[in-house]
């Protein structure tokens, strides 16, 4: 009985220590099909059990910002309690046309172009309100494409800390080193969003990144 | 039986210009001067082959532009953008200079941007010390 109470002492004066804080903004940035979906996905069914987005071959299948709020991420004994907000991929060219090799109708894909504009533009609108920012890129394409180049280089003059991760690492023509090569100054983590590979080094930096702006 | 014989097919490549922009043409222009020119140039099927380079926050705009234009112009579905900047693995001490000479100069003289429509460019292949420009047939 006693201790019940202690118990609940102690958790009125920590909640009420602690409730002002406010949630780490992460947010999953990339070219289209890069994984960020897939990505957020994964952590979001490992801590509330629940997916953010539908994951699809075709690009620009994310065409609004998605949020997650309150997703309490444990690693090594820590938590921290984040808002996720996967965004939709950033590119410079849309064409309707592409979509119609995934057997999209043709007025679907108008539709899809469309929104996929739209997104982007709301991507990029978003990008002051992060307070940490994991760039997320496809390992087996090639890194210097202007996008990743133009993302990374807003992200750094907003002083928002990045983390790259170069996805798809299960595959063959993977290439983690390129990544790095071509992103030298920032931490670059080589992960599989689909099989979860090498995720506790993602959890570590994105803890360590998420600390600094506590 | 004679096969007839199947006449090669015609692919005709649409009329472009490959603009140079050297960067005292720019220099004075706001940011938003800056990028209508160059999206006005690209509507015009316009390879642009620019002195410098944009700022980091210019090229997200330009993106945005981009996107807002697309389905309001007719035809147009995007830009291909490439930078290249010959001190891209600068030792410190070459960054501090280089600093310098961007902040004398107000620009990063050494850069050279490319941008073009897709309509006419396929592809812009980059790395560090190249750019390949691949063009729609």
């Amino acid at each position: 009985m006693v201790m019940e109470s202690f118990k609940g002492f102690f958790k009125k004066v920590f909640s009420g220590v602690f409730k002002n804080k406010k949630d780490v903004k992460l947010g999953f940035y990339g070219p289209p099909n890069a994984g960020k979906t897939s990505l957020a996905n994964r952590i979001c069914k490992d801590f509330t059990g629940e997916e953010m987005g539908s994951v699809s071959k075709v690009p620009h299948e994310t065409r609004h910002v998605q949020f997650k709020e309150k997703v309490e991420i444990s690693y090594k004994g820590k938590t921290m309690m984040f808002k996720m907000i996967d965004t939709p991929g950033i590119t410079t060219r849309v064409d309707y046309e592409e979509f119609l090799k995934y057997k999209v109708k043709k007025g679907d894909a108008k539709a899809r172009a469309k929104e996929a504009t739209q997104g982007i533009i709301e991507s990029i609108k978003w990008l002051d309100d992060m307070d940490v920012v994991v760039v997320v890129l496809d390992s087996t394409e090639n890194p210097y494409n202007q996008v990743n180049i133009t993302i990374v280089g807003n992200l750094v003059a907003r002083k928002i800390p990045v983390l790259v991760l170069a996805n798809k690492s299960d595959l063959k023509k993977a290439d983690i080193k390129g990544i790095q090569e071509a992103f030298p100054e920032y931490p670059v983590i080589g992960i599989s969003a689909k099989y979860g590979k090498n995720l506790d080094e993602f959890y570590e930096h994105v803890f360590k990144l998420a600390k600094r702006v506590k | 039986m004679v096969a007839k014989k199947k006449s090669p097919q015609k692919k005709t490549l649409n009329g472009f210009a490959i603009q140079f922009i050297p960067y005292t043409e720019i220099k004075n222009l706001s940011s938003s001067e800056r990028i209508k020119k160059i999206l006005d140039l690209v509507f015009h099927n316009s390879i642009l082959i620019i002195q410098g380079r944009l700022r980091p926050e210019e090229e997200l705009r330009l993106t945005e532009d981009t996107m807002a234009m697309i389905g309001h112009v007719k035809n147009f579905k995007g830009i291909e953008i490439a930078i290249i900047s010959p001190h891209e693995n600068r030792s410190p001490m070459e960054k501090i200079k280089h600093t310098l000479a961007t902040k004398l100069s107000g620009a990063d003289l050494g850069a050279i941007t490319i941008v073009g429509p897709v309509s006419v460019v396929k592809e812009i292949k980059q790395d560090p010390k190249k750019i390949e420009l691949f063009l729609n047939k």
